[in-house]
């Protein structure tokens, strides 16, 4: 093997990797919230919502877990301009992450709602409580608990994912890459650094979930 | 210019035929390694178990889509003509390698201790307590969770095209270039996904439920 690595160059262009770091950190968490408000209100729906609107998440939901992010991605970003949605890369990036997540993450908290026992939202219900108190108090928490698990793997997952969106120049951490590899000719190099970057990233997002979980959610189960 | 008819969807079917080629070549290669990593680590042996471990962390911890980059790009560092049919499949492999593996150690884990102590007790080989008794019960529980992963390889095999491989995307791309219609085009695009991936979903669903109906008798 004759190959030289030379990682110098790759080294010296930090500040756009930084920027383009920054920039999948940025999509990834306002896409995670984002994500998370739809996935709740749709678990809703589709637990408790009218029959209409029942139907309606579930085509969602399926629609989008049975076709890949990227022809999702090429959807909003080339086809929806034509009947006059114009966005920018960066926005149409986030808009396809977020439809994205919702359709997964309505799933794992439907499954967790599901798994609340029957008595505890009768006695809810025996004890006065309003429905979006039950639903907050009794419902959603415990059910958090149960998926959370399931919950921040599919954000590590998002945040994998969004290297995708670097086909349309969404200037984050790969499409970075792809700048640099094209000024400097060392794509190995660059994909080496650029996939080193994610791997910490990812390490550092489940520590972080796992840290928020030892704060808010590890309380003892009373069954 | 061209607008999107019969002749075009025509082209956008047949690259369907790359799809599915991909995937099964991703599905069988991915299932090698990754029966291998669950065997790994499941294994008593810390080293086996840990270098599986390293294998899963590094492809569940990196996306895809740079994994394709680092094989399609990489391997001409190493001297190797690759063509990006190649280098799809080998990176999907990997990838789906370290998911199944994944997925089928759970479903070993979830063989109740019990029987492998029994299998222990009766002094059978490791082959033998692995091939009688605890791979067919894994099996059965392994079975509609790797159905349901099918859909993540179908869909995986998309990011083939930003390598320049004509499957279903990539024609889409290509004619999306020609009649710049990209309604229709993506909307084509994204239904035959569909028709791919949703009877796997439901099929996965299915067996999902049975074998929860089998657990509760």
């Amino acid at each position: 093997m004759q190959y030289q690595f030379e990682f110098g160059p790759v080294f010296a262009a930090w500040p756009t990797l930084l920027h383009g770091t920054w920039v999948t950190v940025q999509l990834s968490l306002t896409a995670t919230v984002l994500g998370l408000v739809v996935a709740v209100f749709c678990a809703w729906g589709k637990t408790s919502g009218p029959t209409a609107l029942r139907w309606a998440v579930n085509a969602y939901i399926e629609l989008i877990r049975n076709t890949p992010f990227l022809v999702q991605l090429f959807f909003f970003f080339f086809a929806l301009p034509a009947v006059g949605l114009r966005w920018s890369p960066y926005t149409a990036a986030l808009v396809a992450m977020v439809v994205n997540l919702g359709a997964y993450a309505t799933e794992i908290i439907r499954a967790g709602i599901e798994a609340v026992p029957r008595g505890q939202i009768e006695a809810a219900q025996a004890l006065n409580l309003k429905a979006w108190q039950i639903f907050r108090f009794v419902v959603l928490k415990p059910a958090l608990k149960t998926i959370y698990p399931a919950l921040t793997s599919q954000f590590t997952l998002l945040m994998l994912s969004s290297a995708v969106v670097s086909v349309i120049s969404a200037d984050d951490l790969t499409s970075v890459a792809a700048n640099i590899q094209s000024e400097t000719f060392r794509s190995f190099e660059v994909y080496i650094v650029v996939a080193v970057i994610y791997l910490l990233l990812s390490l550092l997002f489940s520590a972080l979930l796992r840290l928020a979980y030892q704060r808010w959610l590890n309380y003892p189960d009373r069954r | 210019m061209r607008t999107f008819g019969w002749a075009e969807f025509l082209f956008i079917l047949e690259a369907a035929k790359w799809t599915i080629t991909l995937s099964v070549l991703a599905f069988v290669g991915g299932s090698l390694v990754g029966l291998l990593v669950a065997l790994a680590r499941t294994s008593d042996v810390p080293a086996l178990r840990h270098v599986a471990m390293l294998f899963t962390r590094i492809f569940q911890g990196t996306p895809l889509l740079l994994q394709l980059f680092l094989v399609f790009f990489g391997a001409p560092v190493l001297g190797l003509e690759i063509d990006p049919l190649i280098a799809a499949a080998v990176a999907l492999t990997l990838n789906s390698g370290a998911f199944l593996g994944e997925i089928w150690r759970g479903c070993i884990d979830a063989v109740p201790r019990g029987q492998w102590e029994a299998a222990h007790a009766l002094s059978l080989s490791y082959y033998w307590r692995m091939r009688a008794i605890v791979l067919p019960q894994a099996f059965k529980i392994a079975v509609p969770p790797t159905v349901g992963y099918l859909v993540q390889i179908v869909k995986g095999t998309s990011l083939a095209a930003i390598i320049g491989f004509t499957e279903i995307t990539r024609a889409g791309q290509i004619i999306n270039n020609a009649t710049f219609q990209p309604l229709l085009v993506f909307g084509a695009v994204g239904a035959l996904y569909f028709v791919l991936c949703w009877p796997l979903s439901l099929w996965a669903g299915r067996l999902e439920r049975r074998n929860l109906r089998a657990g509760a008798r």
